[in-house]
């Protein structure tokens, strides 16, 4: 019977994950059309609801409710396959990121049952995430091509070599964080960075150009090049319409937010934020342990997601700053620059974790 | 030969450090658009506010009456003859005893109809018109409309209200030029 509520509890915090990410992803498409507006002096969207916002629904009405077209010499279920495809990989991602402490719940006296807030804490949560990003290239390239239309194929090329390109780079930025941490469970790393002790401080190298990397991951502007419209029309979705289309694009939003959170939990500090520490012991000494700690956790949380949420806002403040690259300076950047830059930061992160850590450890001695 | 002073000099060289990694251009360029970002916007509420487009614009029409609140119109035809869309038609009617109270002149336009899909609101009627009568409202639009027996549009709209009459700054492009040059300033913005 304890064990059935706490897996309850678990439950609802997965689907809670499940529910706010698609609602986030749902409420960027709102934002971006605002920020858009605001960068441009306009208003943007504010006739449906208060300010507009009830506009995602009426976009999602309006997805439903347009024509669902296949093409006649599309191969059929694989362009049915690419969007759903694209969707599942998004989802997927969301899994193991540590939105929050955990949820202390008090089953019998004295047995306190500690519960993450996380779907799943695997150990190898990092290699998780590239594995399945790396899976998501598929939804892209299955569409692209199955919707036997140059100009899709086109795009699902330039999405599949940009992203196979800004992988390596974005893994290896990321080898010099687990240099550090040892540790491949993002959870690990977030604890690791206590208070405000954020990777940030140590890898301001690492975050550029997995900041970068995650950019030309998302399809983001300045790396937008599978779905340039100047050039492809609409790139791999050109084809694609009503809710396979809200597919692609709803994908593209959870990817922006999944790696939003990725960012934020593997550079700066996650759910941790400084004076954290005095904020639990006051909420403890105030509320009592269990319930002093939920709320420590609730904060936590809260300041997690107001991270992600900046980043978010990053991904569109860059889109409208930033033009377009051509296609053989973004190749250039990939395999000329950030790969070089990467490897150094290894070499350079190595290097003070073997000489400088303990020559700052014996000074502090 | 030098044509205008705009010609720029073409530059090839080799990009500094600072700018070949990028970064401090891309920060000014996020510094910009942050500051477009909390800028005042320049959206007009379309339906709920209304700019004010001018003292002279050619909005829909308006046959005036005078001080009285008699027509002016005397059914010449000038203006039908001035129309280059051949939007306007009417008939003309001789004014009976007792009626001097509601036409000006002994002639009178017992119907005036304006097509107002054939309308393209040039004004040459207001240009053409000896007496006056007819003008482009610089306040009001045709409004939107989706029935045939909307298109034409009768006396019955087109009559000037003298409960809400129709009065404005200018009535000519001259007349405008010379307020705008004695500095007299433009209506503001109207909330509808």
């Amino acid at each position: 019977m304890t064990i059935d509520v706490a897996l309850i509890i678990k439950a609802i915090i997965i689907l809670l994950i499940f529910g706010i990410t698609l609602l986030i992803a749902m409420y960027s498409t709102y934002g971006e059309r605002k920020v858009a507006a605001f960068m441009q002096d306009r208003i943007g969207p504010n006739r449906a609801g208060p300010f507009g916002l009830l506009q995602p629904l009426a976009d999602a009405v309006k997805m439903f409710f347009k024509e669902d077209f296949i093409p006649s010499q599309a191969s059929k279920w694989l362009f049915i396959l690419g969007p759903c495809l694209s969707m599942l990989t998004a989802l997927m991602t969301s899994a193991v990121i540590p939105f929050g402490d955990s949820v202390k719940y008090e089953s019998a006296p004295g047995k306190v049952w500690d519960i993450p807030v996380q779907a799943i804490d695997v150990n190898i949560g990092i290699l998780y995430v590239f594995g399945v990003v790396s899976l998501g290239v598929y939804g892209i390239m299955v569409g692209g091509w199955a919707s036997n239309n140059k100009f899709s194929l086109l795009g699902a090329i330039r999405a599949a070599s940009q992203n196979i390109s800004y992988e390596i780079s974005m893994g290896l930025a990321i080898i010099a964080i687990l240099m550090m941490t040892g540790s491949l469970s993002i959870r690990h790393i977030v604890e690791q960075q206590h208070g405000g002790n954020w990777n940030i401080f140590y890898q301001p190298l690492g975050f550029i150009i997995f900041i970068t990397c995650a950019f030309a991951e998302c399809n983001r502007t300045p790396f937008d090049l599978p779905e340039c419209e100047t050039e492809l029309i609409g790139g791999y979705h050109t084809e694609y319409s009503s809710m396979k289309l809200g597919f692609y694009l709803f994908a593209e939003y959870i990817n922006m937010f999944v790696s939003s959170a990725m960012i934020s939990s593997l550079y700066f500090g996650g759910y941790n934020y400084p004076g954290m520490d005095w904020v639990q012991a006051q909420l403890t000494s105030s509320l009592g342990e269990i319930a002093g700690h939920n709320v420590g956790t609730l904060i936590g949380t809260l300041v997690f997601f107001a991270k992600s949420l900046f980043f978010v806002f990053f991904y569109m403040w860059v889109r409208w700053t930033l033009p377009r690259f051509r296609y053989d300076q973004l190749m250039n950047l990939g395999w000329k620059a950030l790969i070089p830059l990467a490897m150094i930061n290894i070499i350079l992160t190595g290097g003070a974790i073997l000489f400088l850590k303990p020559l700052i450890v014996s000074f502090l001695k | 030969m030098q044509l205008t002073n705009r010609s720029k000099q073409v530059s090839n060289k080799q990009m500094t450090f600072a700018e070949r990694i990028y970064l401090p251009a891309i920060a000014t360029g996020l510094g910009i658009t942050i500051k477009h970002f909390f800028q005042k916007k320049v959206t007009i509420q379309y339906p709920e506010v209304k700019q004010f487009l001018g003292p002279v614009f050619r909005g829909r029409h308006v046959l005036k009456r005078d001080e009285q609140g008699r027509e002016r119109c005397t059914a010449c035809g000038l203006c039908a003859v001035a129309c280059p869309a051949e939007a306007i038609s009417m008939v003309a009617a001789e004014r009976e005893k007792g009626e001097e109270k509601l036409y000006r002149e002994e002639k009178y336009a017992a119907v005036y109809e304006i097509n107002m899909l054939r309308c393209i609101f040039c004004g040459l009627c207001e240009e053409a018109c000896p007496k006056q009568a007819i003008y482009l409202r610089h306040d009001e639009f045709v409004p939107v409309f989706t029935e045939r027996d909307q298109v034409i549009w009768g006396k019955d709209l087109l009559a000037e209200n003298m409960n809400n009459r129709y009065l404005r700054k200018a009535w000519t492009k001259e007349e405008a030029r010379e307020q705008d040059l004695k500095g007299v300033e433009a209506e503001p913005r109207t909330q509808l």
